[in-house]
Order: C-alpha cells, then sequence, then structure tokens
C-alpha cells in the first residue's frame, strides 16, 4: 500500500489548504453558541486538518505539524479538561458539573456559558487528538523513504532520520 | 430458513409500520413530549429546556445549552467513548518497539 501521493502540486494544495481548514474548525468550535457546531465537529475538523497533511505529504514529514506522541496525551487532556471542569465545582461545594460553581466571580449565567466552552474545547482537544491517533495506529511505523516538496537538498536517508530522530528516545547510537 | 428470515423481517416491519401509524403528528400541541406534564404526571423537562435555556446560560444555541450543560453527564460519556476507541486502537494496533 502506498501511504501517500508523491505530488508536488498534492502537497502544495494540501498545505495551503490546511490553515483554513483549522481556522474554520476553531470557529465552529468557538461559535458553537450561537450556531450549529460545537466540540465534536469542530475536533473533527482539526483532525481532518492534520490528516489531509498526513495523506499528502506523508506521516513523517507530517510530525512537524502534529508529532505521533502528542495523539495518546491528547485525547486523554481533552477528557481531563472535561472531568476537571466538573471535578473543581465538586471540590467547591456544588453538584457534578455544575458551572455555576466554577471560582472565576462572574453572575451565574455567564459561568454556564463560559462551563460550556470550557467543556467544548476539551472535547475539541480530545476528538482532534483520538482521531489522529487512530489513523496513525492504523498506519503505523514505517521508515520514511522520502519527502514530497519540502527541502529539495538534504538527501532523502538522512532526512528521515531526523525527523523521526526525537520519537525514538534514545534509538539506535548510529552518529 | 431463508423463508423463515424473511417471515421475521415482513412481521418486523408490518409491526414498526402499525407502530408509526399511531404516532401524533409532528409539533401536536397535545403530543405527550409537548405537554406540561409527562404521562407519568411529573414535569416535563424538555419544556423547561426550551422556556429558560438562554436565561440559565445565555447561550442562543439551545441544542449547546442542553448538550453541554443540562446533559452534560452524558456528554461526557460521550468524550469518554471517543477517548476509549483511541485507548482500545493504540492497544490493539501498535506495535511495541523492541
Amino acid at each position: 500500500m502506498r501511504e501517500y501521493y508523491d505530488d508536488r502540486i498534492v502537497a502544495l494544495s494540501a498545505r495551503l489548504v490546511t490553515p483554513f481548514i483549522q481556522l474554520f474548525a476553531l470557529y465552529v468550535v468557538f461559535h458553537g453558541h450561537y450556531s450549529p457546531g460545537g466540540g465534536f465537529q469542530g475536533g473533527a475538523m482539526l483532525a481532518a486538518s492534520f490528516l489531509l497533511i498526513r495523506l499528502s505529504i506523508g506521516t513523517e514529514a507530517a510530525q512537524m505539524q502534529f508529532r505521533r506522541s502528542w495523539g495518546t496525551p491528547g485525547s486523554s487532556i481533552g477528557t481531563l479538561v472535561y472531568l476537571g471542569t466538573g471535578l473543581i465545582v465538586v471540590f467547591l461545594g456544588v453538584n457534578f458539573l455544575d458551572y455555576a460553581g466554577l471560582p472565576l466571580g462572574l453572575p451565574e449565567p455567564e459561568l454556564r456559558n463560559t462551563g460550556i466552552l470550557l467543556v467544548e474545547l476539551g472535547v475539541a482537544v480530545a476528538v482532534a487528538a483520538t482521531l489522529t491517533a487512530i489513523y496513525d495506529d492504523l498506519v503505523g511505523e514505517r521508515p520514511a523513504t522520502h519527502h514530497a516538496g519540502l527541502e529539495d537538498e538534504a538527501t532523502p536517508t538522512e532526512e528521515a532520520d531526523q525527523v523521526a530522530g526525537p520519537d525514538e528516545a534514545g534509538g539506535a547510537p548510529d552518529a | 430458513m431463508r423463508r423463515l428470515v424473511l417471515l421475521v423481517l415482513i412481521t418486523a416491519a408490518g409491526l414498526l409500520l402499525y407502530g408509526i401509524a399511531e404516532l401524533p403528528d409532528r409539533a401536536a400541541p397535545d403530543a405527550p413530549p409537548n405537554t406540561e406534564e409527562s404521562a407519568a404526571g411529573t414535569p416535563n423537562a424538555a419544556n423547561y429546556y426550551v422556556e429558560n435555556a438562554y436565561e440559565d446560560t445565555e447561550t442562543p444555541n439551545m441544542v449547546t445549552a442542553t448538550l453541554a450543560d443540562y446533559r452534560g453527564y452524558d456528554t461526557l460519556g460521550e468524550t469518554t467513548v471517543i477517548f476509549a476507541a483511541g485507548i482500545a486502537c493504540l492497544l490493539i494496533l501498535r506495535r511495541s518497539r523492541e
């Protein structure tokens, strides 16, 4: 199976489109209070932008955008943000997930508004990281052969080693 | 066997269609979800959400207010399901490094 289509036009257009997808994903997350949208939808769009880069220039080069090792911690952090928002108010003496007890010093309706935003942010982070992590797990790790349209002068094997380097945490001492 | 499956499927479809025929019209004022009290005599939660969502949360999108505030516990469960899916893929698919 070929992991990505090695083409300069595909790589450049994916890189051109990705920031706009991410901007719109953030809009969907933050505008979920006023229009259809929210954490799940925005997180899925964010994951789509990560996967677009992975599909167009390959997983190894996409490590510069969203590292493979960020997937599982990201989904944990997102879920913990949600759970933490619910648990903080328990320690301050109100019910679980009752945002009126958040220690922010705002009137109660605005506290609930802020609580909804925090929760949606947690959901967005969790969904984006989890979907990217599932893709990475499905593709698996394999040595990269070459990159499309990034740095043309570097020899392919050397650069692949550099990109995969920080992920390996004391791997082969070949230097 | 094949005929038995067909018979069961047709019976199930007939039962479902019979059930649909008894449903109230869309947005009928006397339909159970739209009344002030539920069939058990308790106040209907959906009416409370529709009437008070903006005053309680200052969130114009009623769906978001219901999803993340009134029914926040349910959404926490959904997020946990996503998280569990990610962990399951990690455990099953990711090969450990020798």
